[in-house]
């Protein structure tokens, strides 16, 4: 009587899928941009006399574009790596700031120090849901192409750095040299 | 960490709407009523992303407030509700609209309804005729 | 040192859940009267022990021991004393306590009860309910533990959840869980009849009750929840289609499938298979609930704080109750099958039908609560599944099942009747067509498919539901209370049908801004907003609007929407000011300061919303009148002791011989 098996069947091939999902974090959020060419945009730099920052400012070599805001906690986690990697000069870090009144961003970034090539204040989010973002912080790695990457979402710390950025940038490092 | 950093988020969005920020829609954003219900339906449909499990219409977090403007802009400037949804997937994936569009991975849900209800109706009609052929005035133990 | 006598007293009642789930069952098995007549008492000793540990709980909340982490991340010095005892099951740990509690008072129930029983039933039943309290006890103190210290200890708490400081919400959850975990008696139940290789229709009347009381507090409880999301949430709506509710509601279609089964079973000794993959499926359903909103698998706007570690532990749960208990059902449900038959227009076609819908509508929910998880475990992206969805797949099987239930509680047992039926109630047919299609017009001025059918199938059912027992007391009929209690729950559901569908249909609702000396209008109705003052409560802030509401001209209410800052959590909240009458609420709930003294309001006008819940509580009504029908009380009682020392007998020789 294989109908009575039924139920037992249904059942473990949900328990599966339980036992799947448990080890994925259902609060993120893959992009579809990956793979996709950065969004264009432009927007004034919170330097005290603004210039404007746009796609273009990101081509010829791989960039960070980093997503933060005054408001946010986990952007003062990861700040001191962004500073770190700023002073090795590892890479051009570009950042794009989310939701923020710009004196506070710009008294955040006296405060704190400054990691970035430039800072382009999103004054009305679209260039922020042009890029998808949903939170800050948020590190797209884009190459010397204009091409998305990588996106990575939550705090940068020297092991993210390690296991999602530094494999990708040695790959793109091996392209460009051949 | 990575599991609570949207906390940051939420936090955030609580501290500006008691500041001077303001949310949910104040006035109706179309004169027009077929575009006003409209309106009303798409944000209705519409995921806020960064909350929990809220639409743009009942969410106060800046990124909905965003997204709405977006809304109202695009189809102040004639956009279909296809090209809205597009513009919505292209940048947030399927995740931002609650009633997914009909593809290859959510076929099953859209036609699970199809498919149970055949299921549940062969079923249904196969039990009352094989029912059908005991003797009615014998009850089961 | 007391909050330690807490754990202890978890520590040996997990050691009597542990003899209470071993002994009876072997004793089942080998036929021992010694070991089975253990149950009982072990099953008081651990209720007692159980009891004893929550009021220690209880008792640190009250008086504010904020030398326990639980008690200081979940209250504060401020909070009042009844909302104090709340904040208990305010989070995960002290919820789980109280689930505990009460499958422990479930359990002493049958056991007090089980004198009716056959003492072989009886000791599997109080087994399989001892193995379930294993399992909640190991869980929470292992992963859930709510006596654990704090060092040092907190100068004061961080205070309860400021959106569960609501009277509703303290009655909410211990509703909801009697229901939920009620549910494992009939689960319990099925496992004792699958373990004796025999079920038959008395069985079935042992079970119903137990069915029926679980099933009346899952709808008070789920309803409940539902009028809290309404004005506490400020969004006006009363169903979210969220995880969490949607894990309450699979329960309650399974146990609304289970109850009208057990009919059949207990009527016609048929269906009896079914009736027990229903009673393990409604109590799985409730497990599986627990298990989506506590192990963070699936966002939702209320789950509980979200651990991996808690997770796998329910999901290891999960698996070994539930997968035994269908391989169980692999096992004996084959020779179950009888050879008594039906007519295509009995009852039995009617109930059949009943439960197929209904069964259809929980798969439906579940596929879609769980189809963002599907996508994401193939690695196919993310999607997400929302209202409209749930209520398209909803509405496809409970529109016919709204249609069938009028005519199915006519219907007579065996045989059918169905011309006679439908030639009895032509008249309150064509009443509801016509309510359905002009009332509409006369009242809303306007009207289309989707409402006309709702309103039709609900006052369809309503009338069939009186008009029915008033032909039969007019034929000198005397009701039974368990048909009274079926009519008059039908009725109920007639009511819901007709509150959801015209609210649905023709609820208003506007986002306006709104100062002082500045009126707007929605629906009809004028908004005033006259003056906002500010005050303090116990442990909040709060801004109160007096908002004076016309219509014509003529005065309707004076309202008073709420914002309320709770100090310690930081955290604002919304008080709705709500003018509710049968027919219609207005509502106003204020969202956010624009400067100039105006504010952001959120209008609404709702017709009939309060049948909604008006119509669960007549439900649920219903369900207590037959719960009080003779037969359970007196009749049973009697009658299964004299049948109950009979299959004691043959259970002792067929039992081995069968396992």
């Amino acid at each position: 009587m294989v109908r009575f098996l039924v139920p037992l069947g249904i059942f473990v091939a949900l328990a599966a899928f339980f036992v799947i999902g448990l080890q994925k974090d259902p609060t993120l959020i893959p992009s579809p941009l990956l793979d996709q060419q950065l969004p264009a945009f432009s927007m004034q730099s919170l330097d005290d006399e603004p210039v404007p920052v746009d796609h273009t400012a990101l081509a010829g070599r791989p960039t960070l574009l980093n997503v933060w805001g005054s408001w946010c906690y986990n952007c003062r986690v990861e700040h001191d790596f962004l500073m770190q990697l700023s002073r090795n000069d590892v890479i051009d870090i570009y950042g794009l700031n989310w939701n923020d009144a710009r004196e506070d961003a710009r008294g955040w970034l006296r405060q704190f120090g400054n990691p970035y090539v430039a800072s382009g204040h999103d004054i009305d989010g679209r260039v922020a849901i042009d890029f998808g973002v949903y939170g800050a912080p948020e590190t797209f790695l884009v190459d010397g192409n204009g091409t998305i990457v990588h996106k990575h979402i939550g705090p940068l710390s020297p092991d993210v750095w390690l296991a999602d950025f530094v494999p990708r940038l040695a790959a793109l490092d091996r392209a460009v040299s051949q | 960490m990575s599991r609570y950093w949207w906390l940051s988020v939420i936090a955030l969005a609580l501290v500006t709407t008691s500041a001077s920020v303001f949310a949910i829609d104040t006035d109706r954003a179309f004169d027009d009523d077929k575009m006003q219900a409209r309106y009303q339906r798409l944000i209705a449909e519409v995921r806020c992303i960064t909350c929990q499990n809220q639409t743009i219409k009942d969410s106060n977090a800046p990124l909905a407030n965003d997204l709405r403007a977006v809304i109202r802009e695009q189809m102040k400037a004639g956009a279909t509700d296809r090209e809205i949804y597009a513009f919505l997937q292209q940048r947030y994936g399927d995740f931002a609209l609650y009633k997914p569009p009909l593809s290859a991975k959510t076929a099953l849900l859209w036609f699970s309804p199809l498919i149970l209800m055949v299921i549940g109706g062969v079923a249904f009609y196969r039990t009352v005729a094989a029912r059908g052929k005991f003797d009615v005035s014998v009850d089961g133990e | 040192m007391i909050p330690e006598l807490g754990q202890i007293a978890l520590i040996i009642a997990l050691a009597l859940a542990a003899l209470q789930g071993t002994l009876p069952l072997i004793g089942a098995h080998r036929g021992d009267t010694a070991m089975m007549s253990l149950a009982k008492p072990a099953a008081l000793a651990q209720f007692g022990f159980v009891l004893i540990a929550f009021l220690i709980l209880v008792n640190a909340f009250v008086t504010s021991d904020f030398s326990l982490q639980y008690v200081a991340t979940n209250s504060n010095s401020q909070l009042p004393v009844m909302f104090r005892v709340a904040a208990v099951w305010g989070a995960h740990e002290g919820s789980m306590l109280l689930w505990i509690l009460i499958l422990a008072v479930w359990t002493s129930a049958v056991a007090l009860r089980s004198r009716s029983l056959p003492l072989d039933i009886s000791a599997r039943v109080l087994g399989v309910l001892g193995l379930l309290s294993v399992g909640t006890l190991l869980f929470t103190l292992f992963t859930s533990n709510p006596f654990l210290r704090l060092q040092p200890a907190a100068s004061d708490g961080v205070d309860l959840n400021p959106l569960l400081q609501d009277p509703a919400l303290i009655i909410h959850p211990p509703m909801l869980y009697v229901g939920y975990v009620g549910l494992s008696v009939a689960f319990a139940f099925a496992i004792a009849a699958m373990l004796s290789g025999k079920l038959d229709r008395q069985w079935a009347r042992w079970t119903r009750p137990w069915t029926t009381a679980a099933w009346v507090f899952l709808t008070l409880g789920i309803s409940l929840g539902s009028w809290w999301a309404y004005y506490e949430l400020g969004w006006g709506g009363w169903w979210f289609w969220d995880p969490v509710e949607n894990a309450s509601f699979m329960p309650w279609l399974a146990a609304t499938a289970l109850f009208h089964s057990l009919a059949v079973t207990e009527s016609r000794g048929l269906f009896k298979s079914w009736t027990l993959l229903l009673a393990i499926m409604a109590f799985s359903l409730s497990l599986l609930g627990t298990f989506l909103v506590r192990s963070g698998i699936l966002v939702s706007v209320h789950a509980f704080a979200s651990d991996p570690a808690r997770g796998y532990f329910i999901l290891a749960f999960l698996l070994v109750v539930i997968g035994i208990a269908l391989a169980l059902y692999a096992w004996r449900a084959p020779s179950l099958d009888t050879q008594a038959g039906f007519e295509a227009t009995s009852r039995e076609t009617f109930l059949l039908l009943n439960n197929v819908l209904l069964v259809i509508a929980a798969s439906l929910i579940l596929i879609g609560t769980l189809y963002p998880l599907f996508v994401e475990a193939l690695d196919l992206g993310k999607v997400s599944v929302g209202k409209d969805v749930f209520e398209l797949v909803f509405i496809i099987p409970m529109l016919p099942l709204a249609f069938l239930i009028g005519v199915g509680m006519h219907t007579t047992w065996r045989t059918g009747n169905l011309a006679y039926v439908l030639r009895q109630f032509r008249w309150l047919i064509a009443v509801s067509l016509v309510a359905g299609i002009v009332v509409p017009f006369a009242v809303f001025g306007s009207n289309n498919v989707m409402t006309a059918l709702g309103i039709i199938a609900a006052i369809w059912i309503m009338l069939a539901s009186i008009g029915a027992p008033l032909k039969l007391v007019r034929g000198g009929t005397a009701l039974t209370r368990s048909a009274v209690g079926m009519h008059l729950a039908h009725f109920g559901v007639g009511l819901f049908t007709l509150g959801a569908t015209v609210v649905s249909s023709f609820g208003v609702e506007a986002d306006r801004s709104i100062s002082a000396g500045q009126p707007v209008t929605a629906a009809g109705y004028t908004f005033e907003l006259r003056s906002l003052e500010e005050g303090q409560g116990p442990n909040y802030a709060f801004l109160k609007g007096v908002v004076d509401v016309t219509k014509d001209g003529k005065p309707v209410a004076t309202l008073f929407p709420e914002k309320r800052r709770y100090q310690r959590q930081e955290s604002l909240m919304t008080e709705a000011g709500i003018d509710g009458r049968i027919a219609r609420d207005v509502f106003v709930a204020l969202g956010d300061p624009l400067g100039n003294d105006a504010w952001s309001v959120r209008l609404q006008y709702k017709p009939l919303i309060r049948l909604i819940w008006l119509g669960t509580i007549v439900m649920a009504l219903g369900g207590l009148l037959a719960l009080s029908d003779r037969r359970y009380r007196v009749a049973s009682a009697a009658k299964t002791r004299v049948t109950g020392a009979e299959s004691t007998k043959r259970a002792e020789t067929a039992a081995p011989g069968t396992a």
